[in-house]
């Protein structure tokens, strides 16, 4: 009840209060927090880095966790801690570049096919079926397989896997906001059809999108660093997670923390990207 | 007064209900829903007509018709002589600006993102209402014209009561200057009191600005309160439309009579002798053949299990479409 009133005196400034809703949730702030902090290593992370993480030393190979080297040193004795810190900026990328454009063909193509069914909504579903009887991993394999490994092409591969779950789910939610009647009003106000899929229907059938693409998000890295490991994504001597658990795949009874740590890494910043999606869920509901 | 705005001729529609794959395989013909059975009806500038009927009669349909949200199957609709539904006028906007409509839940007829001054705004702009620098000042008029407080322009929908949203809804209605408004279920969702200022508001902005209104609702003594004219609708066909005095003192039509002594009355004497109608409303999926009230009739005879009754005058009363309508109304 205090919180109604709260809202209700204070409605000029209603974002500012929904950000205080989302600090006072602990998960959202841990979320916030981690992905804060990964995306500052990955912007800056010769700052972080406490070598060049491609410095090789052969006197120091495979060297146990220590003061000088917290994550110890790899094959080539090259400091992990480095070159885990280095990997945030590919596999932070990863999390952006595998999924801006899957969100805007998908959400495009729903709003699209949503709005207007008909024929293309039936193509459509078609389509839908067909990509989501496959596993989405071995889909993606088989598009770079055809494409070639590299980084490009996985994003590419990604993509043209990935839309068909945002499709999906913003074509369900335009549906169920078409029900709505001020879909109607726009209809009877003589509206463009343009005006009333992006100004009315978009902006209140996205929220569940971006919530899977915070989810998304953290499945990128994921996939990312599968493909990394399987050597079709990213290639060494590049520093990226799935790469750098693949080269210490062969010491993993000997030098266990060459595997472990990017795999720590992954897991955290999965982690944060799920909290976020869970907080932006409560957060953008629209009220009343 | 008595110039048609709009004429509706003889509307037809039916939704297709979908198949199963089943019946296709077995060749089952497919069903559909009729709606509208054949509706004709005029309407006359600055008069209210009301329409009301029982849920699943059409009246919505009817009404979403009228603004082009339903194709009908068959049938037209003219508007000052022009076929609403010819290609030509359908590209015309203008027709959207002149017939408005305002819907029944006020709790989705607005964009629960945008706020109040946005979604008036809007209105004006696409219409090319008025110039850039007057819109402003327009949107403070019409929230004026419907009695909110000028700080509701920046209010988004949430932060309204029900009566304040449909007032809002009819701001909406009114940014586009339309001539003809469809008020669908304005005020059902509403509490009593708040209705009265709703209706009493629409019609005080009907006397100002000259407008004609399609008043669907199912609340009888509402429709007395507000309406010239009155259709009562039976399964998608009109079974009587008259003048609302005479209709509602006098109904011809036995559904209509059925219909408003079922109506509780506000006299406490008044033990009520109401009409008990046998049976249900028949399902418009199998629409019965003859006269669509003929199960439930008590006058009924062989020729209205057959042929379906023209809407005709009667003498000192509205058209009413039924065979027997002067042997009932004898005594009356």
């Amino acid at each position: 009840m205090s919180d109604a009133v709260v809202t209700s005196a204070k409605s000029s400034d209603a974002p500012q209060t929904r950000v205080q809703i989302a600090l006072r949730k602990p998960g959202f702030l841990i979320g916030a927090v981690i992905i804060g902090f990964s995306a500052l290593l990955a912007l800056f992370p010769s700052f972080f880095a406490p070598y060049d993480p491609n410095f090789i030393d052969y006197l120091a190979v495979r060297q146990p966790p220590s003061w000088a080297h917290p994550f110890g040193t790899d094959m080539l004795g090259r400091d992990a801690l480095s070159r885990v810190i280095h990997a945030y900026t590919v596999n932070m990328q990863m999390a952006i570049l595998a999924t801006v454009f899957a969100l805007t063909i998908g959400v495009t193509v729903g709003a699209l096919v949503g709005y207007y069914r008909g024929v293309a909504d039936m193509i459509f579903g078609r389509v839908v079926d067909a990509v989501i009887t496959f596993p989405f991993l071995v889909l993606v394999i088989a598009v770079v397989a055809v494409l070639g490994p590299g980084l490009i092409n996985m994003y590419i591969a990604i993509t043209l896997v990935g839309w068909v779950y945002y499709a999906r789910l913003m074509r369900a939610e335009v549906i169920a906001q078409m029900g709505n009647d001020y879909a109607s009003a726009g209809i009877v106000m003589g509206y463009s059809d343009r005006r009333i899929i992006f100004r009315h229907l978009l902006p209140n059938a996205i929220t569940p999108v971006i919530v899977y693409w915070m989810t998304d998000m953290a499945l990128a890295i994921l996939l990312g660093s599968s493909l990394g490991y399987l050597g079709l994504g990213a290639q060494p001597p590049q520093a990226e997670w799935g790469v750098l658990i693949a080269e210490g795949r062969n010491f993993i009874t000997t030098a266990w923390w060459l595997s472990l740590m990017p795999g720590i890494a992954i897991v955290i910043t999965g982690l944060g990207f799920s909290l976020i999606g869970d907080g932006l869920a409560d957060l953008l509901r629209p009220r009343g | 007064m008595t110039q048609t705005v709009m004429k509706i001729d003889d509307l037809h529609l039916s939704f297709p209900v979908s198949r199963s794959l089943l019946d296709v395989v077995q060749r089952k013909p497919g069903k559909s829903v009729n709606a509208l059975n054949g509706v004709s009806l005029e309407l006359k500038h600055g008069e209210t007509l009301g329409v009301v009927g029982e849920s699943g009669c059409g009246k919505s349909t009817l009404a979403r018709c009228i603004v082009r949200l339903y194709a009908p199957t068959s049938g037209r609709i003219h508007f000052e002589d022009q076929d609403i539904f010819d290609a030509e006028a359908k590209r015309d906007r203008s027709y959207n600006r002149r017939v408005q409509m305002m819907f029944q839940d006020p709790y989705s007829s607005l964009n629960p993102r945008m706020s109040t001054g946005d979604i008036l705004a809007e209105a004006l702009r696409v219409h090319q209402m008025r110039p850039e620098a007057d819109i402003a000042p327009r949107v403070a008029e019409l929230l004026g014209l419907v009695r909110l407080p000028q700080d509701a322009a920046e209010k988004l929908p949430h932060e309204f009561s029900g009566g304040q949203r449909q007032r809002i809804a009819i701001a909406r209605a009114l940014a586009v200057e339309p001539e003809v408004l469809i008020a669908d279920e304005l005020v059902s969702a509403l509490d009593v009191s708040v209705q009265a200022q709703v209706v009493n508001l629409l019609l005080e902005l009907q006397e100002r600005l000259q407008l004609t209104i399609l008043f669907v609702a199912h609340d009888l003594r509402l429709v007395r309160h507000v309406s010239n004219r009155v259709a009562v609708i039976y399964l998608g066909r009109i079974v009587e439309i008259g003048d609302s005095e005479t209709l509602f003192s006098a109904p011809s039509h036995p559904y209509s009579q059925a219909l408003l002594s079922a109506a509780p009355s506000l006299d406490p004497d008044d033990k009520g002798a109401a009409i008990q109608l046998e049976g249900e409303l028949p399902s418009p999926l199998n629409v019965p053949p003859g006269c669509p009230f003929h199960v439930r009739c008590r006058h009924v005879t062989a020729q209205c299990r057959t042929v379906v009754p023209a809407l005709r005058t009667l003498e000192g009363r509205g058209e009413v479409a039924c065979h027997h309508a002067e042997e009932i109304n004898q005594h009356a």
